[in-house]
């Protein structure tokens, strides 16, 4: 009898809010469908690694060290996200990307906001949270070697579930009613399928010489774009897209849970750091915004400031609530190819802005 | 947990020369896609 109640005594209040985090976390992943692919993952191994003397940290620790620590599981699962970009859009009007660039402000301002608190490696963990992309927050933050990864994944993914709610607000704080109902025209431009197979390759040349350090992330993300494009590995695309994807996914986020014992994650730390990322993301829309609008400064032809909130990355979430936006103030007012085109910009400059920081401080 | 309100000020340097930095790949970027837009066009 004293060994079934033993192990219970043991419990301590810090694992059961870990418990009642875990739960929110499932909770939001399956009722409110908060990017359930990776919450709820998460959220049942927050749940599994805070029961008293777990004897399944042994496994996770295993798997840490297999896909995590050697930041394979996320270049992998960045094949699959390569594979399902289609950079049609901005091949067809390429200075979307500036916009992309912009909304990569949020990263280096949380950078130097974070540094008030943190050691400058753990800042630029942390700012990364503001790239609104798991995979490159995973990387960055583990090349660096931060101790806070937990909290970090936790609010790059929650946020990035939670764009619907953040952006519209900064958005509209940002914009006048006139502005949003601003109409951009959208003519398809033939973009040839050289173009399209030479594109990955190019960037990823480029990246390699001018930002060595975001090569990887942006190789394996333009290799699977490449799988894409090429028109010959219809079956290597397709697999890339959802099996690759899904295994490196249910990996990934039971993994990462790993980081989310209550010792170490139950700290002030923890809530600084999902404040600071809520920074990330609401200056990086501004950055976007505020650069759309003052680009409507010097040219004749308008753009939608909204449409730079899309540079965020967070694909393809931002580009569609910006699109929604649009519809709401005009109903005639089509946003969606030019906010995907700059969100889908915002993929690669998150990418280069995780290179940066790793220049930096690595 | 100290708090050093002047580092803040200290890494505006990074802040300059990340987006520096990202800026100058953008424009590279664009400027490629644009020589191959044009070069594939014409083929």
């Amino acid at each position: 009898m004293e060994i079934i109640y033993e192990n219970i005594l043991q419990i301590q209040w810090q694992q059961i809010v870990m418990w009642i985090i875990g739960g929110l976390l499932v909770y939001l992943a399956i009722k409110k469908e908060m990017e359930p692919t990776l919450l709820l993952p998460m959220g049942f191994g927050a749940i599994l690694v805070n029961l008293p003397f777990s004897g399944a940290i042994e496994t996770l620790e295993t798997l840490f060290a297999a896909g995590i620590s050697n930041e394979l599981f996320p270049l992998i699962l960045f094949i699959g996200i390569g594979a399902m970009i289609d950079f049609g859009p901005l091949l067809s009007n390429p200075k979307l990307m500036l916009f992309g660039a912009a909304a990569q402000f949020g990263i280096f301002f949380t950078l130097c906001f974070a540094s008030m608190f943190f050691d400058i490696k753990d800042s630029g963990s942390i700012a990364i949270i503001g790239a609104a992309d798991g995979p490159t927050s995973i990387v960055v933050a583990q090349a660096l070697g931060t101790k806070y990864l937990g909290a970090i994944m936790v609010a790059a993914y929650s946020y990035m579930a939670l764009v619907p709610i953040i952006q519209p607000p900064v958005i509209k704080l940002l914009t006048t009613k006139k502005e949003r109902m601003i109409r951009m025209e959208y003519t398809q431009k033939e973009v040839s399928k050289t173009t399209k197979i030479l594109f990955p390759i190019v960037i990823t040349v480029i990246a390699g010489l001018v930002a060595p350090a975001s090569v990887a992330l942006i190789g394996f993300l333009m290799f699977g774009n490449l799988i894409r494009e090429c028109g010959v590995l219809n079956s290597l695309s397709e697999t890339a897209q959802k099996s690759l994807a899904n295994i490196i996914t249910i990996f990934l986020g039971i993994t990462i849970s790993l980081r989310m014992q209550a010792a170490e994650f139950l700290t002030v730390e923890t809530l600084l750091i999902l404040c600071l990322g809520l920074v990330a993301f609401v200056v990086d829309t501004a950055g976007g915004v505020i650069f759309a609008k003052i680009l409507n400064l010097f040219s004749k032809k308008k753009i939608n400031p909204m449409i730079g909130a899309a540079g965020i990355s967070a694909f393809p979430m931002s580009g569609r609530v910006v699109h929604k936006m649009g519809l709401r103030e005009d109903p005639q007012n089509f946003l969606l190819m030019h906010s995907i085109g700059v969100n889908v910009s915002g993929q690669i400059a998150s990418v280069i802005a995780g290179g940066m920081i790793l220049k930096f401080f690595m | 947990m100290n708090i050093n309100p002047m580092n803040f000020v200290y890494n505006l340097k990074y802040m300059g020369l990340g987006m520096l930095g990202i800026f100058i790949v953008i424009g590279i970027v664009i400027g490629v896609t644009l020589l191959l837009n044009k070069v594939t066009e014409k083929n």
